[in-house]
């Protein structure tokens, strides 16, 4: 049932020509699918879609349509082409995955050799009951440096290409003033924002026993200050965080995960070993993550918000065809 | 003691130096941090490739977690070869970086373009090093992200457009990776590269391994600019940065060539791609349509730094025809000409950043008698115009030499013949380079011009003479590239 | 049992030729990058399905349960979106700089723009 949903709002997507109804859309996609995947018992995934795809992606969409316009131009060329493109992709996909275990059969090549372990092992040698986490942040933890260093890559491009957004003059409405003037929005954004930065902190350092971790809560942690800022003003949340050190914090987290790597290397083992951070490597281990997945937080929350500011500072140009 | 962590090294420090430059936020600090990092990165690669031809291959487990539950780093004669040329122009690119930066992008934006560049240098490096496939699409995607941001940093408003027209196929092309890379860890269990070859055997010929070879295939010859799915390329390469333009043209798609041998001689193994599939024959014949189609548009553009883009399209065609001889001297061809067109193109693009220094485009007409104004920097594009032909004494004749013995080898006359009838066409368009730059009478605009500072000559010399001993003295380059050449069609090593 | 196993990955396909047609043939650069979205989540929906087992449950080694779904897909996929998303911010501040620069954000009408010497 999921299922035909997700299939019902991307076709809608297809033909929506308001492109504010595509963004809602694809909010209501993204929270589809991480229903979806919750079904299929990945947690942890369906926890990051969720933020992610039904949060900060619409949020970002949001933004941009607020400096672009909103309404798509009537297409143009004959659709067979794309269609016939697609068509075959996906008719090389079918064919690849025709008559091989695709679904739920633990006999499948896919659930032997590597990942077994991973579930055996995993709560032994590292002492994090969270597989996921424990995979992520330690055993393939050079794919999350990779990751993070991919956000920190898009931070720093969104703002050499928007800059960081100037201090915006207080203004009664619009990006400087906020919305305070409504009662009912200033009572609740009082009583979720703490709420909020309470609760990312909580899936941060619980993500070792719980769906959670460094991206989720950075991801929330911003949320939190974006709601403050939507609220009270950009002007007021940049002087509660100022632009410069969101700058910092964005280099920060990676700089903390890739410092904490070559800790393990100066101690006397390779890149990223955690066994040596402690005299007993269990408890090495979980030092290693706890601070990894710290980076990997500051790192998303400073690049979700620098990206906000970006976007928000931007003053919307008249539009002008020249 | 450091040289065991050498692997990690190579791609950690970069890695670090970026976030680095964003806190320190000044212009200069930024340059010099880069800079060192950057001759650093190649003093590395030099000693891993030194060790490499002494011990074989170098394993090195990220996190002392054993491969394959583990990312492991595996160094062996065909990257160690590669991460060598992209640190060397790498640090000759940054070496010559300070005045083409200062004049194309705003000042208060040099520290962020240090980081984004360093970040570029990190993916490549990290994506030549690793020894595992969902790591590959890691590193790519943080070369790729770095590359978008670079490239819409050019000057003309196009650089906008080009940038995101890479990041539309770009991404395509890595989503379509990772799909392969999925359908491989369907059917075997692992992610590990080495692992993957020695499991895949066994599931050689089941759809989803096949399906895998179609998706890697397509998906790493969108980042190769293989024709037809070339299209983001004399884009981007027109309206980047100089700077940029240098860099990626000598390594990016350099990169995702060694991306395709990987893939194809040491996780496939050569039997099945060459043999069972009809990869070859479609292989040659996009190669030769590369050959023939792009050197021809080149010839008829006006932009010089467009003409040498859609160059670059042909020269990459020449790569891919390597491979598709299945030959140990077509491949020898591809090897070598990896590094050499990587030279080659490196020093015409950092030269023509030297023009760029004076006028707002390169075409040909405003490049009109500039052979007398700028002798040094026109006569080096001059040899890099030779190689690119393939003139005797350049490293273009040496990687055409071994590509047609290859064709030979194979029983292809025919493709022989057509590999030195496309060096005829590049004859026609750098003809047009050499006819403007030396047999016009120059305009007003290029006569107010003076030679190149020394800063920015020496790096872009330093690749011209390069070309010209590396196409005498074949010993190290053809040397290593017959000795990979041999390793790939042998299977894993 | 067989129809309803697959159903999940047909969805996916479905999906996936959704977003690349979006890609391929709107012009509109948002809503480019929002098919763009569609058809990297669906190949999400393919991995995550692959790792599924039948009666297990989520990874969290916990007491009482003794089959868990794969791991290894979900760390995959954790990071892929990610990189997903960080794409697509990048892709829309292109797209707001484009706007600034020529006034609209439909592709035709930006290379007859371009078109123009």
């Amino acid at each position: 049932m999921l299922l035909v949903l997700l299939l019902a709002s991307a076709l809608a997507i297809v033909r929506a020509r308001n492109l504010f109804a595509v963004v809602v859309l694809s909010g209501i996609y993204s929270f589809i699918m991480a229903t979806q995947l919750t079904v299929l018992d990945a947690v942890d995934v369906a926890m990051t879609e969720a933020s992610v795809g039904a949060g900060i992606s619409t949020v970002l969409l949001l933004g941009t349509l607020y400096l672009t316009g909103s309404e798509e131009a009537a297409p143009g060329h004959r659709p067979i082409l794309p269609l016939l493109v697609a068509l075959a992709t996906a008719g090389i996909l079918i064919y690849g995955t025709l008559g091989i275990p695709v679904f739920g059969d633990p006999s499948g090549a896919i659930h032997q050799h590597v990942a077994p372990r991973y579930l055996q092992e995993a709560v032994e040698a590292t002492g994090i009951p969270n597989v996921v986490t424990a995979v992520l942040a330690s055993y393939r933890g050079y794919d999350t440096l990779g990751e993070t260093t991919v956000i920190f890559t898009a931070g720093i491009g969104v703002i050499l290409l928007l800059g960081i957004g100037r201090r915006v003059r207080e203004r009664a409405q619009g990006p400087g003033g906020g919305m305070q003037e409504y009662l009912v929005l200033r009572v609740i954004a009082k009583l979720l924002i703490p709420f909020a930065l309470l609760f990312a902190l909580y899936v941060q350092f619980h993500g070792d026993f719980g769906p959670g971790g460094g991206f989720q809560a950075g991801v929330i942690l911003a949320a939190g200050v974006i709601f403050y800022a939507v609220i009270f003003g950009l002007t007021k949340a940049q002087k509660l965080v100022p632009p410069r050190l969101v700058e910092i914090l964005v280099a920060l987290g990676v700089a903390v995960f890739a410092l904490v790597g070559a800790l393990g290397l100066i101690l006397g083992g390779n890149y990223l070993d955690y066994f040596v951070l402690d005299h007993d490597p269990v408890h090495g281990q979980h030092r290693g993550v706890f601070w990894v997945e710290v980076g990997v937080c500051i790192t998303v929350a400073g690049v979700m918000l620098a990206i906000f500011y970006a976007f928000a500072g931007r003053r919307r140009r008249p539009d002008s065809r020249s | 003691m450091i040289a065991h962590h050498l692997p990690a090294l190579q791609v950690v420090v970069p890695l670090l130096a970026a976030p680095l430059c964003v806190m320190l936020r000044g212009a200069r600090a930024a340059w010099l941090i880069a800079l060192g990092v950057s001759w650093a990165m190649f003093i590395v690669a030099g000693s891993l490739l030194a060790r490499v031809l002494r011990e074989g291959v170098i394993s090195y487990a990220l996190g002392s977690w054993e491969p394959p539950w583990g990312i492991e780093y595996r160094v062996d004669l065909l990257n160690a070869f590669v991460v060598v040329l992209v640190s060397l122009v790498g640090a000759l690119v940054i070496s010559y970086s300070r005045e083409s930066v200062d004049h194309e992008v705003r000042r208060e934006q040099h520290y962020l373009f240090y980081a984004a560049y360093l970040l570029c240098l990190a993916g490549l490096l990290g994506l030549a090093i690793t020894g595992d496939a969902f790591n590959v699409f890691v590193f790519l995607e943080i070369s790729s992200l770095s590359t978008y941001v670079l490239i819409a940093l050019g000057r003309d408003r196009r650089a906008l457009t080009a940038s995101y027209q890479y990041l539309i196929m770009g991404t395509i092309g890595a989503t379509f990776i990772v799909i392969g890379v999925g359908l491989l860890y369907l059917m075997t269990g692992t992610l590990n590269m080495h692992d993957l070859a020695q499991r895949l055997p066994a599931v050689e010929h089941t759809r989803p391994v096949l399906a895998a070879l179609a998706f890697l295939t397509v998906g790493i010859s969108l980042k190769l600019a293989l024709f037809p799915l070339h299209l983001w390329l004399p884009n981007a390469y027109a309206f980047a940065p100089s700077v940029v333009t240098a860099f990626l043209a000598a390594t990016a798609t350099k990169v995702a060539v060694y991306l395709l041998l990987r893939f194809y001689f040491t996780v496939f193994g050569a039997p099945l791609v060459l043999g069972e599939m009809p990869l070859p024959e479609i292989l040659l014949a996009l190669s030769l349509a590369a050959m023939f189609a792009m050197s021809t548009v080149a010839i008829f553009q006006d932009d010089v730094k467009r003409m040498l883009a859609y160059s670059s399209v042909a020269q990459i065609g020449y790569i891919t025809l390597g491979v598709s001889t299945g030959t140990a001297a077509g491949l020898t061809g591809t090897v070598v000409h990896l590094f050499n067109h990587g030279i080659t193109k490196g020093s015409l693009f950092l030269l023509l950043g030297c023009m760029a220094m004076g006028m707002r485009r390169i075409t040909l007409q405003h490049i009109r008698g500039i052979g007398r104004i700028m002798p040094l920097t026109t006569f080096g594009v001059v040899v890099g115009g030779l190689s690119l032909i393939g003139v005797p004494l350049t490293v273009g004749f040496v990687s055409k030499w071994y590509l047609v013995l290859g064709a030979l080898e194979r029983g292809w006359w025919w493709v022989a013949v057509l590999i030195l009838a496309s060096s005829l066409l590049a004859v026609v368009y750098v003809w047009r380079i050499v006819e403007a730059a030396y047999f016009k009478a120059p305009g007003e605009q290029v006569a107010k011009l003076r030679e190149a500072p020394l800063s920015m000559l020496v790096p872009a010399w330093v690749l011209v003479v390069a070309t010209l001993y590396f196409g005498v003295d074949t010993r190290f380059t053809a040397g290593v590239a017959a000795r990979v050449a041999e390793l790939l069609l042998g299977g894993f090593r | 049992m067989t129809f309803t196993a697959h159903f999940n990955s047909w969805v996916a396909m479905a999906l996936l030729t959704v977003g690349l047609y979006i890609v391929i043939a709107r012009g509109n650069l948002v809503k480019k990058l929002v098919g763009l979205s569609i058809f990297q989540t669906s190949v999400y929906l393919l991995y995550i399905s692959a790792g599924k087992i039948i009666g297990g449950t989520a990874p969290i080694i916990a007491e009482g349960f003794r089959v868990y779904s794969n791991p290894l897909p979900h760390v995959l996929i954790l990071t892929a979106i990610v990189v997903g998303v960080a794409t697509l911010a990048l892709g829309l501040a292109l797209v707001v700089r484009i706007k600034e620069a020529y006034g609209t954000i439909e592709e035709d009408e930006i290379h007859s723009q371009d078109e123009e010497p």
